[in-house]
Formats: structure tokens, sequence, C-alpha cells
């Protein structure tokens, strides 16, 4: 709630009316005026804030500076392509991080603990665009195994599931590839996102890696680890059904936390990579000067990362015993 | 001084042997030093040591590979690359330089005054700083530079908006704690005055966090401030900068032009990667987690 | 062929302040059903010991020199699986802090179920239960039990469930480690009980390691004292009590508060434990001992055969 309000704040606030910014050059005072009242700039500012608030609840973000068109409808169909680029990307950061984690947590102070550590540390300074494009360099002009932009092959797009007259398809092309039986789609699919959430899962795993190994170092010292070791219980046992188990929670919340900043660089990564989501419809209407556009955009952001915090808030509660009785 | 101020100075202050006997951790601050010290060192000797203007366009053939006359090759304006490598530092440690002193000026004392004094102002910068906070740090920059415009002042304050919320947590958290500490609470009891005890009692203890911190933020600035360059945000462009180059050299790719963007990309790593391995070193040195 | 036989065992912790050994030189045997009391200050190398025993000591520990047979095998020679094999089957442990001791996430049954099944694989999950059940039921649970959280047991429940645990495979060993220390004395004896109830039972080697004498004498029928990791004194806990030798043995003795002596001072032993990195030249004991002679500062004693069954590591014996 306040994050929004701090969002619209930032955007109507800081210096520059963000109409005349759009008319960057000069443009005649009619212009600027028929477009303030087109787009219910010209009310007093306490009058918009309740007016955007309302929209919002109706799912109306405003509308665009280019072509008046609901923001809305254009972040909804760009929502898509973004989460699962989020998605895959946050499979490979957290799966290759935990793994890599417990792995260095088992072997602490050895040269692959080391060896881990520091390929996370590098890999959280590569700048995001920068591996982006080494992977299109290497992968995609050098050796042709991956397409270097794009969500899928022009026409390929999967249509999700039809029964009858109805079409249920939920904007990822995976799923809906799979919806519809379509195993080719499904492939292309994945070969076109192969390269993006790479790029974003590896820059992101340094974090979990970090994480997993700290929490799983701290466990692996308490009584009850060792007290299963005594019992004779198997190593493989005693590493995931105690220390993991018990290390897993705040990994967890860490991957709630680190959505934030998959968001961000969601954003390099989609201009990187032509994808079309939201990240590059950001860049887009920023290169247009659309402040409408970009703060609906931002504030639909906020309400994502406000979303996601809660479900693992729920997810949490679940699943700590401790909690939940 | 009290006691724990000595300590703390006494970490503080590590003799460059000290450094090396202390395990992984000191030997991560000296490298991370070396690293950036030489690449500061570098950009400062710049205008002396560059073969070639770094700005001037057409010294050599388009878009040629490495080669002798030109070590690091040229970019599709024929400007040397190497000479943009030597060069092309500078706006970025100045940026960072710049978010990084703002956030220590802003953030460290508002989180001083929010958390010592507490009740409903800690409560609203609590609020406002965990918003913040949980906002994507990029994205909020991105906009906050949109709406700024280019220049070295909008994107350190664009980037330190963002960082502001680190630095006033970890002040808070320190202060919650140690106002509760006996020994603040004897310093009250005799009548010192509240900022006195902030400053002689709290404020060094806080110190090596704060570095800490700092460093870290150091590093996010160079890749923030990579990152707005990309989405066009950045400086002016006759100025060389690394940033611009991985930004331009992405029209050459499909060329196969490598070198324009290697090099560059390169060295915002290392850059970043210097003032990482320091912060982490730093945390580990001056919070020893995991000794037997 | 004995039980349990522990032959010269020096254990070393490797510090970055200095090497710290532990356990130094130690032998000694257990047969079958033997209760015998581990007693020393903190520091003294008893824990230590225990952990050696079933190869859990805790690193920068590691065992310098020795042998430790079970039934005739050398476990310091065996293999990670083989050691696995061993722990929770023929030799149980009980540790000291219940409410650290038991898995959070984990449901008390399935703690049972799991070892069980670890164990013996063929077994089924219905076998399983059913056996749970019998042991809850052995250490005085109630089996609707079974399937709540250890966070919702009392200490003493839980050092119940841990005597369970360790019990549950019916070993020939079990080692006790401070058992009581964490709980209120009430509790205690009724878990010292419960033990020695479970070691009649199945006739099991109890090795009791504690700091608190009252405990051993009660319920041990031979006494070890531990002092700077060596043996100090060995005997039959009667003839322990009745004509106590070292000096040490004499001062923790003299420590036991006696009601019937109610208005003489309480004694203790004059000193500190010792600095286990910077352990004085000669007798480890000497600064802190009344009886300290001019030998004890240069030369280390050795074990003299007293009486049958009883030795003391004092020049005041022998010692040569």
């Amino acid at each position: 709630m306040l994050l929004l309000s701090f969002v619209f704040l930032i955007v109507r606030v800081l210096p520059g009316d963000p109409v005349l910014l759009h008319f960057e050059k000069a443009a005649s005072p009619e212009t600027i005026e028929s477009m303030r009242v087109r787009l219910g700039l010209d009310k007093p500012l306490l009058n918009q804030y309740f007016d955007y608030f309302l929209g919002l609840l109706h799912g109306d973000l405003g509308k665009s500076m280019q072509d008046f068109s609901p923001v809305g409808q254009q972040i909804f169909s760009a929502f898509p392509a973004t989460l699962e680029l989020a998605i895959f990307s946050m499979i490979i950061a957290a799966g290759l991080g935990i793994v890599l984690g417990i792995r260095s947590s088992k072997s602490y102070n050895s040269f692959q603990d080391h060896a881990i550590r520091m390929f996370g540390t590098v890999m959280y300074a590569i700048p995001i665009f920068f591996l982006g494009m080494l992977f299109q360099m290497v992968f995609g002009v050098g050796l042709h195994w991956f397409p270097t932009g794009g969500r899928i092959y022009p026409g390929m797009d999967p249509d999700g599931l039809s029964l009858g007259n109805i079409q249920f398809s939920t904007g990822l092309y995976t799923v809906d590839s799979l919806l519809e039986g379509d195993l080719l789609k499904f492939a292309q699919s994945l070969r076109y996102l192969f390269l993006p959430s790479l790029t974003l899962g590896l820059v992101l795993c340094g974090v979990f890696i970090r994480m997993t190994r700290s929490n799983m170092l701290e466990i692996l010292r308490l009584d009850f680890v060792t007290a299963a070791k005594a019992r004779g219980l198997k190593e493989r046992t005693v590493l995931y059904s105690y220390a993991f188990r018990n290390a897993f929670l705040p990994v967890l919340t860490m991957m709630g936390l680190q959505f934030a900043v998959l968001l961000g660089g969601a954003i390099l990564t989609e201009t990187t990579f032509s994808w079309p989501g939201l990240g590059r419809y950001l860049v887009d209407r920023i290169n247009f000067r659309d402040y409408t556009a970009i703060q609906g955009d931002i504030v639909f952001f906020g309400l994502l990362v406000a979303l996601v915090s809660l479900v693992v808030d729920i997810l949490y509660a679940y699943l700590d015993p401790r909690i939940r009785l | 001084m009290t006691e724990i101020d000595q300590t703390i100075y006494k970490r503080l202050t590590p003799s460059l042997k000290s450094l090396t006997q202390r395990g992984l951790a000191g030997w991560m601050v000296i490298a991370g030093c070396i690293i950036v010290l030489s690449i500061v060192i570098m950009t400062i000797l710049s205008p002396w040591i560059t073969p070639y203007d770094p700005s001037a366009l057409n010294v050599g053939p388009l878009r040629t590979p490495p080669s002798m006359q030109f070590p690091l090759g040229t970019n599709h304006l024929g400007q040397d690359m190497l000479s943009r490598i030597l060069s092309g530092g500078g706006n970025m440690l100045l940026v960072a330089l710049l978010s990084v002193t703002i956030c220590l000026l802003i953030g460290v004392p508002i989180g001083l005054v929010a958390s010592y004094i507490g009740g409903a102002v800690d409560k609203i910068l609590s609020l406002i700083m965990d918003s913040i906070y949980a906002f994507p740090g990029l994205v909020l920059a991105i906009v906050i530079a949109a709406m700024l415009g280019r220049g070295v002042v909008n994107m350190a304050l664009s980037i330190a908006v963002v960082y502001v919320p680190s630095y006033f947590r970890i002040v808070r958290s320190h202060v919650l704690t140690i106002k509760e500490l006996p020994y603040t609470q004897a310093a009250r009891a005799i009548g010192a005055k509240g900022y006195t005890i902030v400053l002689s009692y709290i404020l060094p203890n806080l110190i090596p966090s704060i570095v800490s911190v700092a460093t870290i933020n150091f590093a996010d600035a160079i890749l923030t401030a990579a990152g707005l360059t990309f989405v066009g945000l950045g400086l002016e462009k006759d100025i060389p900068d690394w940033g611009w180059d991985l930004t331009d050299g992405r029209m050459l790719l499909p060329s196969g032009a490598w070198w324009v963007i290697t090099f560059p990309g390169i060295m915002i790593v290392l850059l970043a990667l210097g003032f990482t391995l320091i912060g982490e070193g730093l945390s580990d040195l001056l919070n020893p987690r995991l000794d037997h | 062929m004995s039980l349990l036989n522990v032959e010269s065992l020096t254990v070393d912790y490797q510090t970055r302040a200095g090497r710290v050994r532990a356990v130094d030189v130690v032998s000694f045997v257990i047969e079958k059903g033997e209760t015998v009391g581990l007693v020393g200050e903190s520091g003294s190398g008893k824990s230590t010991l225990g952990h050696s025993i079933v190869r859990l000591i805790p690193p920068p520990g590691i065992v310098k020199n020795g042998k430790i047979w079970i039934e005739g095998k050398n476990i310091l020679n065996i293999t990670e699986e083989e050691m696995r094999s061993i722990r929770g089957s023929k030799v149980g442990y009980i540790f000291q802090d219940p409410t650290t001791s038991l898995n959070p996430v984990k449901n008390v049954g399935d703690h049972f179920i799991e070892l069980i099944q670890q164990h013996q694989p063929k077994c089924s999950n219905e076998e399983a239960l059913n056996q749970t059940r019998k042991i809850f039921q052995d250490v005085g649970i109630l089996p609707e039990r079974i399937n709540d959280y250890p966070h919702q047991f009392s200490g003493g429940m839980r050092q119940r469930i841990m005597i369970g645990l360790a019990t549950a495979l019916n070993p020939d060993i079990v080692i006790a480690d401070e058992p009581t220390t964490a709980l209120d004395v009430i509790i205690q004896a009724k878990i010292l009980d419960l033990l020695l109830e479970l070691r009649q039972k199945h006739r099991m080697a109890l090795i009791l390691i504690t700091h608190d004498l009252g405990i051993i004498f009660e319920n041990c029928e031979r006494i070890i004292v531990m002092y700077a990791g060596k043996f100090v004194e060995y005997a039959n806990s009667i003839e322990l009590h009745r004509r106590p030798l070292h000096p040490y043995t004499k001062g923790l003795l003299q420590t036991i508060p006696n009601i019937e002596l109610a208005d003489q001072k309480l004694e203790s032993i004059s000193g500190s434990p010792p600095d286990m990195l910077n352990l004085p030249n000669g007798c480890p004991f000497w600064p802190r001992c009344p009886k300290v002679m001019k030998v004890c500062k240069r030369k280390e004693p050795e074990i003299t055969q007293v009486r049958k069954n009883h030795g003391v590591r004092c020049f005041l014996y022998g010692g040569k």
C-alpha cells in the first residue's frame, strides 16, 4: 500500500512535469494542455491520487502517452513473458545455488569449497548484459546452438489448450505448447528460453550459494546432526533430511527476496535478448518518454513483489512445524 | 575511549603483515585492494599513457581485430580500444564514489537519529526505508534516472536512493542493540547527553559494519551504473566509458567483432570484483563466524 | 574377548592457538553388561573419549594414536560404511542436551521409523511402527504422541525419546554423555532409573560420562576418574568411596555435600582447571595438589596397581 503511494509520489513529484518531459522539445501550449486533459493530469494532485487508486482496483493502470491505449493491457500481455523468464531463471539460480552450496558446506575449507565460493562471487560481479552478450556471441553467433533473441520462431507461438470454442492459455510458451501437445513448439520455446534464463540464473546463483552454504555450516554443527550420525543414519539422510530440511526455510525466504532482484535483472536480460517482457517494455517506454506507462509498469512491479512476499510468508508458515502447530 | 572502541580500532587498522596472517579473508582484502588501486591508478594516469586519444575518431580503420598497432582492436567509429579501456573507468568510479558518499551522508545520520529517538519518527522512517529496500533496485534506479535525466550527479543520486536503506538498516540494527547494553545505560545514568552517547559510544562500533556495507555498495553501484548506461540513461556519449563501449558494442556482435565488448566487460567485472573481494574479506575478518 | 577394549588412545585437537591433547594414552576394557562411570571436570577429556568410541570426534580433533576394539574389531581401521552400521545398532549414544538433539522438522515417530528402517532395510513400515510403539511404552511415552514434534515435549520427555532412540536396536554398549546435566533434579532421578531399567532388561554395558559424583556412585559398578586427558584413578565404586587414593579423587569426594555434616564448611579443590594449551611440567595436577612433592613437578607418574582392580596415577603410591 505504502509502496504504491511511494511509487506514485516518485513519478509525480519528481522535478519535471511528466507531460512537459514527454514533449521534450517545444510543443504548442494547446497540445500540451490537451494531452493533460486526455490523461486526466490537469486535475489537482490529490484527485489524481484517488482516481489512480480507484482505477487500480479495476485493473486500470492509466493510458499510454504515446497512443493513449490502456497501459494495463500492454502490461498484461507482456507479463507472461517475464513470468516465464523469471521462473526458469529462479529454477536455475536456486537449483544450482543450493546444490553447490550444499557441496561447498560438506567439504568445508577444502579447495572445492573455495572454488565454489569464488565462482559465486565472480558471477555476481559480472554485469548481466555482458554475460548475456558473451553467451550470444559464443553460443549464438559462434556455435549457432541457440538463438540470440526473441521468444520463439515467428509464427510458432503456442495457442494453449482448445476445448471446443474455449481457448485456455497461460501465456507461458512452455506450458502452452505442452497443453497443445506440440512437442516441437515445446522444444523450440525451451531453446529460446535457455540463454536468457541461464544468464539471469547464473548471475543470481551466487547469492544462493552463499546463503545455503552458511546455513548448512551452521546447522551441521548442531547437536541433532551429530545425534543423527551417532545413530548410524546414512550420510545422505543426515545431509538432506536433517541438515538441509532445516537450512531450507531461510533459503525459501531468500528466494522471495531475490525475486525483486530478479525483476531488476530481467530488465537487462530482456533488453539484451529482445525478450518481449515487462522489462523491455519499460525500456521502450523510457525511450518514448511515456511517463504514464512507466508509472503503470512500476506500479505493477511493486504489486508483483508484494504478492510474491505474501506467498513466501504463507509457504514459510506452512512448512515450519513450529509455527504451524 | 572505551575498551570496545579500542578493540574495534585495532581490528580496523591491521597492518599488511597481519592481513596476510588472517587466512583467506585477509588475502581477499589484499587482492581486492590491489585490483581496485591498479584500476584507479590506471585511470588517473590515462591522459599520459594512452597511445591515442580515446575520443578521437578514425585513428585507425574501423572494426579491426586486435593487432600490433591496436592491441585491443578498434570499434565501429575507428577509436582505439586500448585507449578507451585505459581511460574508461573514470566515470564509473566517479559515479560510484559519489553515490556511496551520498548514502553515507544521508543514510547513516538518518539511521542514527531514527533508531536513537525511536517512536513515531523511527516507525515512519523504517516504513519508508523498508519500502524502498523491498523494491527491485535496478527498476527504481532506472525510473529515477529517467526522471532526472543524464549526468554524473543524476546517476549517482538514483543509485544512492536505492542503497540508502541498506545503510539505514544496518545502522539501525546496531544502534538498537547497543542502546540497550549496560554500558550505554550507565552513560545515560551519569547524565551524558544524547549526541555524546551517539558519537562516542555507538558510532565507533558501527564503523566496521558500515565500511563493509560501503565497499559492497561500491561494487553494486558500479554494476548499477553499467546497467543504467545500458538502457540509455548514462552519461553523454563523448566521454570514454566502459559502459558505453558495452552498449555500443552490441551492434557489432552479429558481425563477430568480439573485442569491442569483451575488454570493457572484463574491466567492469574486475572493478566490481575488486570491491566485492574487499567487502567480503572485510566482513569475514570483522565478524569471525566459524572459527573452531 | 572383551566387549570394548580401548588401547593407548590419544586424541588431539589442532587449533589455531595450538595443540590440545584431549585424551592422552588412555586404555581400558569393558565387558558385557558392566556399568562404568567416567568422571571428571569439563575439559578432562571424558566427552572426547566417548565421541572416539563412535568415531564422531568433531573437527579439528583427530585420533593420533591407539586402537579401539569392539568385539575384536579395531573400529579405527574400518570404513565409514562399516562404522555407520555399528553406530546405533551396536553402540548407542545419548547426548547431553535434549532440546537440541532431535530434528525439529521431523515428528518423533519418524525418528524411530527412520532409525529402524535404515538399519533393517527389509523392515516394513508396519513393523517399524509397531516396534516404535513398543519402545514408546518402554520409555514411558504415550503412543498417541507418535506424530508429535520434538518441540511439543518437555525436556525430560525428550531425553526419554533420546534414550529410546539410543537403545531401540538393543546395542551392546550405551554411552550416556552427561544425560541429566540439562535436566532438573527430580527428572534427573527418573531418567537415570529409566536408563538403568533398560540396561538391565537388555543386558547392555553402560558408560556413564558425567561430572556429578553423586550420580556416579549411585549407578555405576566401576568408576574411572579423568584429569587433563589421563586416567588418574580407577576402582570399583564401593572401593573408591571407602578408600580414595588420588588427591584429586579425595578432593572430589569432599565436594559432595553431606547432610550429616551440615555445619561443616563446604570444601572445594583449590586452583582452577588446567589450561590444556599450557600444561605444567610433571603431573598436571600438582598446582592444585595439597600433597605435592618435588618429584611431581618434574616427572609424570605412571599408573600403579595398588590393589586388585584399583589403580592410581600418583607418586604418593609409587608411580615410577
